[in-house]
């Protein structure tokens, strides 16, 4: 164990690291934009002498290492700052939509997940039959039409139908169950979209092994197909299929935009989306910095997951 | 034997798929085994001999079909019975041991747990109780620490174990019948002994039926009750092993004995000057000291043998030589000039003078280049050829390697034979014009009648250019064969080293002595006074 708790040190400084740089990027970036903050406070109405004070209020004359710092140390603690259109802590603009974005995520990936490796799983199983075409043919037409479109044929036959809410209006007093269900269509458009990558990563994944010769043992043992599948497989199978279930996963959070556009889902893509119109980069910067820290992290997590499912780097010698 | 065999063959054909058509592997076998009997199968490869075991099994690998012929088996027709039925067989009544033990455990899996499959599977025992017959069949087999050793993974036991455990693995549900696919073939002779001994013990014990399948004549003599020969999916002859062995009637059987005739002419020690010097050589990976104060020569127009089991420094020693590893401590010399450590820092026409040929000829060609960009490449490098000049120079090597240059310089590595890869290994090598070649194991994954062809070749290439070889092998019947000198080596040291005559020469060293007592013979009774001898 203790060679596992170094590699997650290890990798635990490496994903820091990687989050500073992505951070000195993301405020680099809004750096290089023309204009600053305080003529994009102030618009047209803006005079030198009232662009001078409002530089100097925000601090907008130190070097920019100093104001990177600051802003740094903040978000470390919490604290994004003001947003510029609203006036409002930035922090509490963001806690409820994040809280929103990661339902729907969690909320994908409880149906995609499991779908996509049964599935994948039964391809492999099948493989070359007509549950095999059909699932891989299934997944990759969703796969290959844009998110809009999916949702809208949801809505069109889901929602106009009356089964389901095409609008998501969540309150905080929302109850769990109400939750689930105004949520369903975008949870079921996402699962969509992200299912055909992991259930086809599963299949290949178990396929690639077919060949080995452990596998042939197993079969000579007299071994079953679904368990030549499930115990001789699958475990060996399993680092590639994490890997690509932490992508989608990531890709749930941060990759939204369309969907809550779509059903007016109150999350963070949305949030994003309205900032940029508005041109309040000081949200903009804290949004991207948490979707960097959410690749980060599952892609943490996705690395010791798979080391924990390989005996040969878990016990050595 | 009066009783009714328990497998017989009939007729068999065996196909696999080449592209749209279907090519014959087994071609009409017949085959009897009865209870307790130990079968051995021979051939090269190619020859079908797993393909006729595993379809002993009722089993065809992907891409092969049993397409005609009957397969009994206590009675039980494997061709038309259900694959279910076959299921309930496999691993209870009839059980496979194969020749890559380390590819054949499932890396995720523990050994006991790998062990307690088949008996699970099959409801012959409970959890604890396969357990507990575990521990006492790796008693048997003879395996270190039988108590704790089913409790590590596959990659934490070295091979010949791993062989040993998967033999007991096999004997789990006590079957009547055990297919061993070559099951020492990728051991040192030394392991091999031990796991030869385990395998027959136990089969003897319980009164196993086998079928051993391997080509090494010397190992099947010791094995095997009766002996079956295969040439390209036919039968060749069958007889007793006795009678084999004394009294061959084919020709081919006759041709697989005298395989082990070729020897190079003895030449007096060397009295010139070494081409290579080995000085003082400690050399490491990491932390861990592979080579320890290793010194040896190598002379013009004569082959050093470096002999020892996997893990001795072999390997690490052509490392240092060639200075892909540059050592701890110690030096090479050249002509009497120490060479810089690391490749990198050498001249152009130092690295041109020592040239490798590896192992596995299928990986150490470039898939994608035709052998005339393979054979040219060096020539121009080292030797600054073009056009006309590399053309023929290209075409001269592979005259020279005997292989007729208007129908083979433009075909590509998956074109040629084991054994024609591993000439143009050799092309390759002689391009730079080389005055030491490195032999790592060049023969080591061929069959033995190739073995012999790739063997005249150095040996002729050798006296025509006075080329040196430095030659790794664990093979010492390919040592007696082509060897000057000899260094044995073990654990990174040199145990003993000098002219072949000294070596092989009593009195040696106890490990060349351990080395050289391990050789399988073809005396039937081998084996047997072997343990016997060593055991007083």
């Amino acid at each position: 164990m203790h060679a596992v708790l170094i590699m997650i040190a290890q990798r635990l400084a490496l994903g820091a690291l990687t989050l500073i740089v992505v951070s000195i990027v993301i405020f680099s970036a809004t750096e290089l934009l023309p204009g600053d903050l305080a003529s994009a406070i102030l618009g047209q109405s803006a005079t030198p002498e009232t662009l001078a004070a409002l530089r100097a209020q925000l601090g907008l004359n130190d070097p920019a290492p100093v104001r990177y710092w600051a802003w740094l140390t903040g978000a470390l603690q919490g604290d994004f700052g003001v947003s510029l259109a609203t006036r409002r802590p930035i922090a509490d603009m963001i806690e409820q939509r994040l809280g929103n974005t990661l339902f729907l995520a969690l909320y994908a990936a409880a149906l995609a997940v499991p779908l996509a490796l049964v599935l994948g799983i039964l391809a492999a199983l099948w493989r070359n039959s007509i549950f095999d075409r059909v699932a891989n043919a299934g997944a990759l037409s969703a796969i290959s039409f844009p998110e809009f479109f999916i949702a809208y044929i949801l809505v069109l036959w889901l929602a106009q139908t009356g089964y389901f809410p095409s609008m998501v209006r969540l309150t905080p007093v929302t109850s769990f169950p109400d939750k689930l269900y105004m949520s369903f269509l975008p949870a079921l458009t996402l699962t969509l979209v992200v299912t055909a990558h992991m259930m086809r990563m599963t299949r290949a994944a178990i396929i690639n092994l077919m060949a080995q010769p452990y596998i042939e043992m197993a079969r000579l043992k007299g071994a079953s197909p679904l368990r030549i599948v499930l115990r001789h497989a699958l475990p060996n199978a399993l680092a590639p299929i994490i890997n690509v279930i932490a992508l989608n996963l990531a890709y749930l959070i941060t990759g939204v935009v369309v969907v809550e556009v779509v059903f007016v889902y109150p999350g963070l893509g949305q949030l994003m989306v309205d900032s940029v119109a508005k041109r309040d980069i000081a949200v903009v910067q804290a949004i991207a910095l948490i979707f960097a820290s959410a690749y980060v992290l599952l892609n943490l997590t996705a690395d010791v997951l798979s080391t924990l499912t390989n005996p040969r780097l878990m016990k050595r010698g | 034997m009066t009783d009714s065999p328990l497998l017989t063959i009939r007729d068999l054909y065996v196909e696999g798929r080449a592209g749209e058509d279907w090519l014959p592997i087994i071609k009409g076998i017949d085959l009897t085994l009865h209870r307790g009997e130990v079968l051995g199968l021979i051939g090269e490869s190619g020859a079908g001999k797993s393909t006729l075991g595993l379809a002993a099994m009722g089993f065809a690998r992907d891409g092969c079909r049993i397409s005609r012929g009957e397969i009994r088996f206590d009675g039980i027709d494997l061709r038309t019975t259900s694959e279910r039925a076959k299921r309930k067989l496999r691993g209870r009544r009839i059980a496979y041991v194969a020749q890559s033990a380390a590819a054949s455990f499932n890396p995720a899996h523990k050994l006991i747990d790998q062990y307690a499959e088949a008996p699970l599977l099959h409801g012959v025992m409970a959890r604890e109780q396969a357990r507990h017959d575990a521990i006492e069949l790796y008693d048997k087999m003879r395996l270190p620490n039988p108590q704790e050793i089913g409790f590590r993974y596959p990659h934490q036991v070295s091979g010949g174990q791993l062989q040993r455990a998967m033999t007991a693995m096999a004997m789990a549900c006590r079957p009547d019948l055990i297919i061993f696919d070559e099951p020492t073939t990728a051991l040192d002779v030394t392991t091999q002994i031990e796991v030869l001994a385990a395998i027959r013990d136990i089969v003897r014990q319980f009164g196993t039926a086998a079928i051993y399948i391997t080509h090494d004549l010397a190992v099947v003599a010791q094995m095997a009750d009766r002996i079956k020969i295969l040439l390209r999916g036919e039968q060749v002859e069958e007889a007793d092993t006795r009678t084999m062995l004394a009294a061959p009637r084919e020709d081919y059987t006759k041709s697989l004995w005298a395989v082990r005739s070729f020897a190079r002419a003895e030449q007096p020690a060397a009295t010139d000057d070494p081409i290579i010097s080995v000085r003082g050589v400690t050399a490491a990976y990491g932390k861990t000291t592979v080579l320890q104060d290793v010194s040896f020569d190598i002379h013009a127009g004569r082959t050093v043998a470096v002999v020892g089991e996997s893990g001795s420094g072999k390997s690490t020693a052509a490392r240092v030589i060639t200075g892909l590893l540059p050592p701890v401590a110690g030096e090479i010399l050249l002509d009497g000039t120490a060479l810089p450590p690391d490749y990198r820092a050498r001249t152009r026409d130092q690295l041109r003078q020592c040239q490798m040929i590896y192992q596995m000829a299928d990986t150490a060609l470039n898939p994608k280049l035709t052998l005339r960009e393979i054979i040219g490449r060096p020539a121009e490098m080292y030797l600054g050829l073009h056009g006309r000049a590399l053309r023929d120079r290209v075409r001269a090597l592979l005259e020279m390697i005997e292989l007729e240059p208007d129908s083979y310089i433009d075909r590509l590595p998956s074109e040629l034979s084991g054994g024609q890869k591993q000439r143009i290994g050799i092309a390759r090598a002689l391009a730079a014009d080389p005055r030491l070649i490195i032999c790592d194991e060049v023969t080591s994954a061929l069959d033995q009648i190739v073995q012999e062809g790739i063997l005249r070749l150095l040996d002729k290439l050798q006296s025509e250019l006075g080329l040196a070889y430095m030659f790794i092998t664990h093979d010492l019947a390919t040592v007696r064969a082509i060897a000057d000198d000899v260094v044995v080596m073990k654990q990174g040291r040199i145990v003993e080293q000098g002219t072949k005559a000294q070596v092989f020469a009593p009195p040696h060293a106890p490990y060349t002595d351990l080395l050289l007592s391990s050789v399988p013979e073809m005396d039937p009774d081998w084996l047997s006074n072997l343990l016997k001898a060593r055991s007083v």
